[in-house]
This record gives structure tokens, sequence and C-alpha cells, in this order.
């Protein structure tokens, strides 16, 4: 419709000033390009090549940065509290962070994943583990917002989580400590043979995105420590590393490590799902929270499930089977082409990569070197492709750049090394500073990397940055791989510890981001979209406030009636219908967060004052020229007042 | 004659003018389409949103229906009808006699959009938020421009006829050269 608008005024010989955006040119291959400061200036008003989100760590929170730039748009509250946003705080959110140990406020997230469509990043969604209170939550990309948490069951230490498979059929949570399964009282000594670990397989509904547990494998009592799908030839399998294969309940820093291998575990899902399908597995009585964000309602629910279906992986025969790997591997990574499972062998200087192709021969020709609790154990030398020699100290994770390019961290020697797939020689180092953790190039969990930029993510900062008292700054390396070396281009900082990062093409995801809630839509049970149903009511101690608020007053904004000792809840309905017109809202002593409020949404606080007198509210985000004058005024009569009732707008 | 008469039919189809209000806070330009029978928002909540502004200096909100909504589509409904008749069964005179009729009715109709904006753009709220006033005292009008561009405030407004009346304009057009055709014809 505008080139038919603009083609007229053309014909029609007018001039008329046009704003719209040229695409500026992209920076020139002069004298300056290999300036690092020039490739990671993003000029204002123009946007950033790719979105990465990064993990909050220990904040629990999901960051969402700008590649080149390393400047942050949004911290996405997940699994912690956040007053600002007042997730966690208002009535509608406060489900979310429901378990079976009540309501927790707080968690450890670590490793966000993108939903896949034919083993391609889409786009649709972020996955994201909490580590310690075992949980899996989704964020929705078209509201940056967690829209859905399950609780994961017969799980402790949610770590080796949360990994996608090809078409986003399940994403997987495996967990780091093996417990009893179900809990129950126990010597902590009869750990060994006793205790399992539950590697959990969630289903994502196609559709609508919704996830359910659709099976647990019981695993033997190891520690799962990360995870990665297989893709392409070995899409329908799932590699997990552990250690701890010597069961060690105590002092795990020395008798977790003596034995000289432990595994990789190679979990053939698809041949799992089958027999689950065909009503395999056992219905286990459980306990755990499914907390469910609806975009309409504008309010999350939560529900207890009573039932999981485990399944005892020596009982599917062609299930599961331990790949020997040295060391207590850490980092579980699988090449684009999904032949190649690197296992980063923490306690060694060597990476080890297994064969999908020679693994399966193996397994066909029926070459076990004996068993785990049912499980075959293959020959380590029988799937072994190659081995990177001395490529550094201590190992942890490894991303492709889809040219035939791995990068791994090494996090004793504080580096970064690139080395060839096929070959494993050591192409390039880089030092990071200091001791990098995971490292993440867009898309290097997918068939197709986006090969240009590696980020590393640091665990010590130390003197980077201005000192900042004794806790100083966690931070992020940016280095350009485009090219045959290595080259550092930006320190920045970030929230929590950056554990692990999701990277994606910004295109794929922007033009999805929604920039308004339609107000007609709104199918929040206390919402007020229309100015001639905004009404007080009560109902015993409880008064219900229905009010709304744009630009620039609330309705109403003088309400009278109110007694100490009530409990009064302001559901506030945003009005606007317009882009970036938050308005927020608290008054003086709520025992809680304030409101931050989309256009098209309505929310919930709770108020209740134990003091007479004529208590203010206010709009708290700076919405509009006549912001100041976005304030009301609440009565509060004593208890035994014999005063209506009553509320107004400009009388 | 034929196609000239049945062209500003396109009216039910394609809008006849927009107004655009362009300002640093809206990189999506604020945008109505001014249809024969509605005004409708260029993307969505544009209206309810210029509304909003406006609202600070007193402006009204722009109606939901106006008369003309009803006027018009009935006046280009028996224009083209007239058209059709002359097209079929009158001679070459008539073309130039329909062509001075829609010349008219063209300019009445602009006429009443002129009125219809400066009364939207000065019968101001007297407890306007905000009051300006004109360098000479007066208070400041907020009137949209008939045709072209204006800075109003922080907004540059653009008001622009659109392809709705391009087909009309073209089809009166085509009326005067088929008069002309059929002039030179009879000679």
């Amino acid at each position: 419709m505008k080139n038919i608008k603009y083609s007229v005024l053309a014909f029609l010989g007018l001039a008329m000033v046009l704003t719209s955006c040229q695409p500026k040119s992209k920076t020139s291959n002069g004298a300056l390009s290999s300036g690092a400061a020039e490739k990671v200036y993003v000029a204002p008003g123009e946007h950033d090549e790719y979105y990465a989100f990064i993990s909050g760590g220990f904040s629990g929170q999901l960051s969402v940065y700008g590649l080149p730039s390393g400047r942050l748009f949004k911290v996405i509250p997940v699994f912690s509290q956040d007053a600002e946003k007042a997730y966690g705080y208002n009535e509608e959110t406060k489900p979310m962070l429901n378990t079976s140990h009540g309501f927790v406020p707080w968690d450890d997230s670590h490793h966000p994943d993108i939903s896949q469509t034919n083993g391609e990043l889409d786009g649709r969604y972020v996955f994201i583990n909490g580590n310690n209170t075992p949980r899996i939550a989704k964020i929705d990309l078209t509201t940056f917002e967690t829209t859905e948490i399950i609780e994961v069951p017969n799980s402790a230490g949610n770590h080796s989580s949360s990994f996608v498979t090809e078409n986003t059929e399940y994403v997987v949570a495996g967990t780091r400590f093996s417990v009893p399964v179900p809990q129950r009282d126990m010597s902590i000594k009869e750990y060994k043979g006793n205790f399992k670990g539950a590697l959990s397989f969630i289903s994502v509904d196609p559709e609508d995105g919704g996830m359910d547990i659709k099976f647990q494998l019981l695993m033997p009592g190891f520690d799962y420590d990360l995870s990665h799908p297989g893709r392409g030839a070995s899409h329908g399998w799932f590699f997990f590393t552990t250690y701890n294969t010597e069961e060690a309940n105590t002092l795990l820093e020395v008798n977790a490590s003596q034995n000289d291998k432990d595994f990789i575990a190679a979990v053939n899902w698809k041949a799992i799902e089958e027999y689950v399908n065909n009503g395999g597995g056992k219905k286990m009585p459980s306990n755990y929270a499914h907390n469910v964000y609806d975009e309409h309602t504008h309010t999350a629910t939560s529900t207890m499930k009573k039932e999981v279906l485990v399944v005892n992986p020596a009982e599917v025969p062609g299930a599961v089977y331990f790949l020997p790997t040295p060391k207590s591997p850490h980092g579980c990574d699988v090449d684009p082409s999904g032949e190649y499972i690197v296992g980063a062998g923490k306690l060694s200087a060597d990476l080890t990569v297994h064969s999908f192709t020679k693994m399966l021969a193996a397994i066909e020709g029926e070459k076990f070197d004996g068993e785990a609790y049912g499980i075959p154990i293959l020959k380590f030398e029988d799937v072994l492709a190659g081995t990177v020699n001395q490529a550094g100290l201590g190992p942890l994770h490894t991303e492709f750049d889809g040219q035939g390019n791995a990068y791994t961290t090494f996090f004793i020697s504080s580096e970064v090394v690139k080395w060839k797939l096929g070959t494993w020689d050591v192409v390039d180092r880089q030092s990071t500073y200091y001791s990098v953790g995971h490292l993440m190039i867009p898309g290097g969990n997918s068939r197709k990397p986006f090969g240009k930029y590696v980020v590393a993510m640091n665990k010590i900062t130390k003197d980077r940055y201005l000192p900042t008292g004794p806790e100083v700054t966690q931070s992020a390396q940016l280095f350009d791989i485009s090219g045959e070396k290595m080259e550092l281009l930006l320190d920045f900082p970030t929230i929590g510890e950056p554990h692990y990062a999701a990277g994606i093409e910004a295109s794929i995801v922007k033009a999805n981001s929604k920039k308004i809630f339609s107000l007609t839509e709104n199918k929040h049970e206390y919402a007020t979209t229309n100015d001639n149903d905004v009404k007080v009511v009560r109902n015993g101690k409880e008064v219900h406030i229905y009010m709304t608020m744009i630009r620039s007053h609330f309705n109403p904004d003088n309400i009278e009636g109110v007694k100490v000792g009530d409990k009064v809840y302001f559901h506030v309905t945003n009005l606007e219908q317009d882009y970036d017109v938050p308005h927020g809202v608290s008054i003086i002593g709520a025992n809680t967060s304030e409101l931050l409020i989309m256009p098209g949404q309505t929310e919930t606080f709770v108020w209740e004052p134990k003091q007479v007198g004529v208590w203010p509210f206010y709009c708290t985000d700076f919405c509009s020229a006549l912001h100041q004058e976005m304030q009301g005024y609440v009565r509060v009569s004593p208890a035994n007042s014999n005063i209506e009732l009553s509320h107004s707008l400009g009388e | 004659m034929f196609v000239g008469v049945l062209l500003p039919l396109f009216l039910f189809v394609f809008p006849l003018w927009n107004i655009t209000l362009e300002a640093p806070q809206y990189p999506t330009p604020l945008g109505m389409d001014i249809y024969i029978n509605d005004f409708a928002d260029a993307n969505p909540h544009d209206i309810k949103n210029i509304n909003l502004m406006n609202h600070y200096v007193g402006m009204k909100y722009i109606p939901d229906a106006i008369p003309e909504f009803k006027i018009f589509p009935a006046g280009i409904i028996i224009t083209t009808i007239l058209g059709l008749l002359i097209a079929f069964k009158a001679n070459y005179k008539w073309y130039l006699y329909w062509f001075i009729l829609m010349v008219s009715l063209s300019a009445a109709g602009l006429y009443d959009f002129y009125l219809w904006e400066h009364d939207y753009g000065h019968d101001l709220d007297p407890k306007a938020i905000m009051k300006f006033t004109n360098p000479d005292g007066t208070v400041m009008g907020f009137q949209p421009p008939l045709f072209g561009s204006k800075d109003i405030l922080n907004f540059k407004a653009h008001s622009y006829p659109q392809l709705g009346a391009l087909f009309m304009g073209v089809g009166i057009a085509m009326s005067l050269v088929a008069y002309f055709v059929g002039r030179k014809e009879n000679k």
C-alpha cells in the first residue's frame, strides 16, 4: 500500500518529505577495517546484527545483549523475583515461581538454548534451566517474557540442561546430582548402587510450545554434567557427559577423580519414545509444579502434577550406551554435521572426539567392553574419531563455526583454542581474561552456525574494569572469528555469572517482537478495558479497585471508604495502545514492588493499609509531558468507620 | 467517457486523502486515511493515538462518523449513474457539462474538508492542558494543511490526496478529453 501511495505521489509530481531510513552502507574495507573499535561500533539508532541471550547465572535471569556492540537491552526475569518488572511480586506472576517446595524466589540459571526447526534456529523460544531447584523455563521471543516453567522431579542440580533437539521435539534436562528416587530417608553412605540420575525428556508442543515431561530415564547414580543433541545423521540421539562414575558421596574433588575414564552416555531417545508410546515405562507418583503464563489473561496459573513416567534403561535394549571418555568430561558438544561428539576431559590437556558412525558400527558389531548397571560400554578405541593433543589445560566447552573449525575453551590455561575437525590440528589460540567457562557462536548448537563471532564467558574478571569493591563485574569477551586468526574485539560486563549463551541473527527474531498487547484481546479476570467499567468493590475486608491508566491520569484517582485492616487489590489496566508507553504504579507503604504495565495489559498489586490518612499513589514510569500530574489519593479511615466506598475522577 | 465515468467508483476501495503526522517520538508516523465513508488508521490505533496527543492542546476527538460519510457516497453513485446515461445516450457536449459538475462538486468537497479541518484545529477546549499563542498574542490553532506539509509544534503534518482521489481526477480529466475528441469528430 505504501508503495502505491508513493508512486501516486510521484505521479502527481508532489514533493513530500519522507523520513524513511535508508540502510546505511556497511563500512568499507578501508585502512581502518582491522580496527577492533570499528568492528564493534553500532552507530546511534542502528541495530546490532545478532541477539545474544546470556544466562544470568546466580542472578537466576536471562539477559539480552546485542552483538557486536555488547550493549545490554533487557534482563528477562526467569527464576528470580524482579521488583522492577513486578515479576514474582504481582498477583499475576507469583504462580510462576511456585514449586513442590513452595514459592522459590531465586535460582541459578545456566544454559539457554533457542528453539529449532530442521536443525536451524527458528527464533520462537529460548529455554533455560534453573539449576538449584530443578526447573526448565521457556521465554517467548514475541514478548521476551517467561511464559512457562516446569519443575523437574527426581532431579537435583539440573545442570545437563536445557538443550533442544532438531525440531524442538524435546528440551532435555539431566540431573547433575544423583539422588534417591523416589526421595526417602536413607543413609548418605548408601549412595552407591542406590542413588539414581534422572534424564528428563520434556516434550514441546509444536503448536503452542506447551511443555510436558514425556519420560524420565533413570540412569546409574553418576553426575550428568552437560549434554547436546545429535543432529543430521545422529538426530534421534542425545549425548551426556558423566563424572563421578566412582559414585562417591563425599570429597568428590578427590574421590570422583580416580577413574581414568568416565563416560559419555549416548541415549537413543527415539527408541525410548517408541518404547513409551507402546506402553513402556512405569508411572511413578510424583509432585511437581507446572506454571503457565497466559498472554491474554496476563496471568500465570500453577498446577501440581502428580505423576511422571520413568524408564529403566536396562529394560530398553539398544537405547543407551556408554562411550568411555577420559578425565571427568565436562562439555559434550556435537558438531554441525552430527558426526563428531566432543568430550572435554576437564582434568586433561587433550580433547576426545568420538565418531557417531564408528559408534553405530561398534553397536552393530556388539563390541562391548563390559557393562554398567546393565548398560553396555563400548570400547574406547572403537568409537574414537581422534584426539586434539595437548591443546591446553582444562578443556571445558566447544562450539563450531560451520566452516570445519571448532573452538574450545580452556579454563586453567585461560584461552580459546581453534582447531580443525578431522585433522585435529590446533590452528590458533587466544588468551581470555580470565578463566573462560563457556563460549558461544550464534547458532553454535545447530546445523547452521553463524560463524562470525565467538563470545567467551569468563569466570574471573579481576582487574579488567574499574574496581567496585571486593565484588567486581562479571564479564564476556567478543572475538572476530571470520579470519584464520581470532581477534579480540571487545570486553563487556554481564549480569550474574554468564554461564552460557545462545545467539541468533537479529533478523529472525526482531520482526516478531510485539509492540503492544491488544486491549480487545485482554481476558484478565479483573481487566477494565473501558472507562465506563471503572469501579471499586468491597467484599468483606477485601477491596477490589478496577482502575485504568492512560496519559496522563488514573481512573479513578480519588478513592474513599477504605479502612485500616482492609486488603486492597489494585487491578490496573493500561489503556494505551501505542508502542513504548508503559505506566507504572505504586502507593506509600505497599509491602510489595511497583507494577510496570505494558499497553493493553492488566496487573494487580495488594496494599494493606495500616495507618489512617490520605495516601497518594502515582505513575512510576515517566510516561508523558504530564507524568508528574499522574497521581491520585486513597483515603484510609479507621477500621470502625462507616464511610461508604466511593471513587471519582475529575469531580 | 465510459471509463472516465467509472473511475470515481474506486473511491469505495481506495482512500481519498491521507494526513500523516511525524515527530521524533514516532519513528513510525501517525497517520489517518480518509475514505469517502470512513476515517481509518494508517497503522493500528493511529487515530486513538492522534486523539491522545491532541487532547493536550484541547482538540476534539476525531469523530467515528460524520454526515459527509453518507452524502459523499450518494453523490458519487448519483454522478456515476448520470455519467453513464450521458456516455450511452447523450452527445459530446454533455461530457463537458458532466466535467463541470464534477469539478464543482470536488471543489465543494474540498471546501467542506477545509471547514472541518479549520474547526478541528481552532475550536479548542478552553480547559486545554497546554495553551499556545501566536507571536501576535492570538490563540494558536492546530489546523492541518489542506494540501501540503506544515510544522505544527513538534509535529510535521502532511496532507495529500490518495489513490481514490487520483482515480477520480483521472476520470474527470478523461471526460474533458472525451469532450474534445467528440468535438473534433463532429466537425
